[in-house]
């Protein structure tokens, strides 16, 4: 298995430099053979892995690759642990990547960075990989940074565009406030572990979670405590976690194949998949969960109230997104690792296939995002209206789709956690905070999906005639990445569900404490996916997502006079979702600004006026200066010379005959 | 009696004349020279007084050399002035400022 493993990693990363460096050579057909081979080839493989392990029972392996430095017994390595996580990863990872190098051969047809676009779409599958694949927080680590700057290079990848070249920077900026974060945990696992390596840090958790750290002078903390969240910090960033989700809607100024491969997918889970993985220490800390749950609860509920107000198709999804990356933190919260990760998988083929479908429509559009300027796109496009109707059901949680199962169970997880049955005033607010938040979210999501939906693909065309003579279905390469997303989407849930959830599917690659472990719980009471499926309509999820398809059927079909109305009924609230919260002035015009005040303050009073005003320039004018007056003496008479020479030769005489 | 003290007195009081005699000079050259030969004349004098006060004879041989050497430098001196004459066409002292930075 060795070298498939080796293989499943190296052919993107081949691929993505000959791609890169030979774009030119090959040309724009080669560029993307070579790309889709090489991504073809790892996700052949993965599937292999996947199926050793669920069916062929193979063991998860430890496998050390290179050592790369050993200083004072921290061993940096490269090497992989593919257990089944990672295997569930892996594929998840490798197919939405296929089939979105598939479609971007029909999204990118016109542009002149093509070649690129493959390059780093293949190398970003190459570390997300090693991200994934990694057996220690060295590797995690550069896949970490790996995908951030992958992301940073595609979200400016029209880097004329103004406002591009300002999101990605942005992204760049947010992400390395979490990743201070991940970092500094990493540094406390060393410091507390003495090792890198992820068995032998899960290992001596245990005795990790007996110390203290002295944060603050005076006041100790658990370590464990402090590592967590200080790792989780790490998740925020990349996982675009309230407050540090701001750059995730503004990411969408990159081309829309990314947007679902990076900012839907794979990348913004990366957060998510680590938390998963880091399970065995997260259990051990309590207070660590709390934050996590808090945290998702706030960005599944508010942030899917901004997707309410958006315009920009794209926007929406992203909206959707952050909100659908919230339920999944607070699944990790609720100790419900396997039904976060679950998640993870169904939303990474029901929003890439919304994305890959919003992409569709903006090809259709001729790049117009706005779906105000859009309606009844239905009858132009089948394909794209069917496979977006299948993700949007999917995303709300439609009775069978996979969706369904997931979300379904992750509120029940949530509703049945540790923090239901804990004693604590503490525990059961953030139990009712965190239930009310992901119950609510599911109208929420609903409402959002089906005004887009709607907005979208139904009602009156608002598009101007120029635009509409031209409306037509997208090509195969569009359309056939569609119909592939749309399988898993509406089915993959049924026959995932029991296995991964409740049929001990992970194995030892997560571990819950037994006092944490409501899946087993739950288990316990599970009669397969049609029992579910039967009881779907007696639990409030089903009914508050129909009502949040029937509230926006009414809104946006039905009488499209109202949400006007209701606009300027409740302005001010309005305007706080149309200012998102007024996060990004909080960062532009506080921190951003802050930080170039302070820059502009060093640069002015402490380089100009200190450094070079009185260090370097003031030394040189003090000599001069002082040279002027001695030039006073130098009068050029010959007396003066005699005088000083008999001042001086007084001075002498007087220290020799007095003073000695 | 007239003793060492007298002598070294009139000394000072010739060397000092002299000195002040540089320094408050604006005018002339010459003067200046002179001066200098009058600086010697006022040192020559101690050599003497103290050769006879300590009955050394070495004393009274410098003062011959000094002598010597002073009229030899009389004429240097006087051979440079000429040719700085020629020169500027005067030998003001206040016009010879060209060491002035």
């Amino acid at each position: 298995m060795y070298d498939y493993y080796l293989t499943i990693v190296l052919a993107p990363l081949a691929a993505a430099i000959i791609a890169g460096l030979a774009g030119k050579k090959i040309g724009r057909a080669g560029a993307h053979w070579v790309t889709i081979i090489g991504v073809g080839i790892s996700c052949a493989l993965s599937l292999l892995v996947l199926k050793n392990m669920f069916w062929g029972g193979a063991e998860a392996e430890n496998i050390s690759v290179y050592t790369w430095a050993v200083t004072d017994g921290l061993r940096m390595e490269v090497g992989f642990l593919v257990d089944r996580l990672t295997a569930l990863m892996m594929c998840v990872v490798t197919f939405v990547s296929l089939m979105v190098h598939i479609y971007t051969i029909g999204y990118m047809h016109e542009d002149p960075g093509y070649q690129r676009f493959f390059s780093y779409i293949s190398l970003f599958t190459f570390s997300m990989l090693m991200l994934v694949m990694s057996n220690n927080f060295l590797q995690l680590f550069f896949g970490w940074e790996a995908v951030g700057l992958v992301s940073y290079l595609l979200i400016g990848f029209w880097y004329k565009k103004e406002t591009a070249i300002f999101a990605n920077l942005k992204a760049f900026l947010v992400n390395r406030v979490g990743d201070f974060g991940f970092i500094l945990g990493i540094a406390g696992v060393v410091m507390f572990t003495g090792s890198l390596d992820y068995a032998t840090v899960f290992g001596s958790a245990e005795s990790v979670a007996g110390q203290t750290l002295q944060v603050l002078p005076g006041t100790p903390w658990n370590a464990m405590t402090v590592i967590c969240i200080l790792l989780f910090i790490g998740a925020m960033g990349k996982s675009a976690q309230a407050p540090l989700h701001v750059w995730l809607p503004d990411s969408m100024e990159g081309p829309t194949p990314i947007s679902a491969l990076i900012h839907a997918a794979t990348m913004v889970t990366a957060g998510i998949f680590m938390v998963a993985r880091m399970s065995p220490l997260f259990e051990l800390s309590t207070a660590a969960l709390g934050f996590v749950i808090i945290i998702g609860s706030v960005t599944a509920f508010f942030m899917g109230l901004l997707g309410i107000v958006q315009n920009d198709i794209k926007r929406v999804v992203a909206y959707s997104t952050l909100s659908q990356l919230g339920y999944m933190t607070v699944a990790l919260g609720a100790s419900a690792y396997s039904a976060a990760i679950f998640h993870l998988m169904t939303h990474a083929f029901f929003k890439a296939l919304l994305f890959l479908a919003a992409g569709s429509v903006i090809i259709a559009m001729h790049h117009e995002q706005d779906i105000r300027k859009m309606g009844g796109i239905r009858k132009y496009m089948p394909i794209t209206y069917w496979t977006a109707l299948v993700g949007s059901l999917a995303l709300i949680g439609f009775p069978g789709s996979s969706g369904f199962f997931s979300k379904d169970l992750l509120i029940e997880a949530v509703k049945d956690s540790h923090w239901h049955h804990g004693t604590t005033a503490g525990d059961q607010l953030t139990y009712w905070f965190a239930y009310l938040s992901v119950l609510l979210g599911v109208f929420v999501t609903a409402l959002y999906s089906f005004r887009m939906f709607f907005l979208v693909f139904h009602g009156k065309e608002r598009m101007d005639a120029e635009t509409k003579s031209h409306l037509h279905e997208t090509p195969a390469v569009v359309t056939v990445p569609l119909i592939l997303l749309a399988i898993p989407s509406a089915v993959i849930g049924w026959f995932t569900v029991g296995p991964v959830l409740f049929g001990d599917y992970f194995g030892d690659a997560i571990q819950v404490q037994s006092a944490h472990d409501v899946l087993a719980h739950m288990g316990e009471a599970w009669h397969g996916s049609l029992g579910l499926l039967l009881h779907a309509w007696q639990t409030p999820v089903f009914w508050l997502a129909a009502s949040g398809v029937f509230v926006a059927w009414f809104l946006y079909l039905k009488r499209p006079d109202i949400p006007a109305t209701i606009k300027d009924k409740v302005l001010p609230l309005y305007n706080l979702l149309d200012r998102k919260y007024y996060f990004d002035d909080l960062y532009i015009k506080g921190f951003a600004a802050g930080g170039r005040n302070l820059g502009k303050f060093l640069w002015q009073k402490g380089d100009e006026l200190i450094i070079d005003g009185i260090l370097v320039n003031g030394t040189a004018k003090a000599v001069g200066r002082l040279a002027g007056v001695m030039r006073q003496i130098q009068t050029g008479y010959l007396y003066t010379y005699a005088f000083a020479m008999i001042i001086g030769l007084t001075m002498l005489l007087g220290w020799l005959i007095w003073l000695r | 009696m007239i003793g060492l003290q007298h002598y070294l007195t009139v000394a000072a009081m010739l060397f000092v004349l002299s000195f002040v005699g540089i320094i408050i000079n604006r005018k002339n050259l010459i003067l200046l020279l002179m001066c200098i030969e009058l600086m010697l004349l006022a040192v020559n004098t101690n050599f003497i007084a103290f050769s006879r006060f300590l009955g050394d004879d070495t004393g009274q041989v410098f003062v011959f050399f000094i002598l010597t050497v002073a009229a030899a430098e009389a004429a240097i001196g006087l051979a440079i002035l000429v040719v700085l004459f020629r020169n500027r066409r005067s030998i003001a002292v206040q016009e010879l400022n060209t060491l002035k930075g």
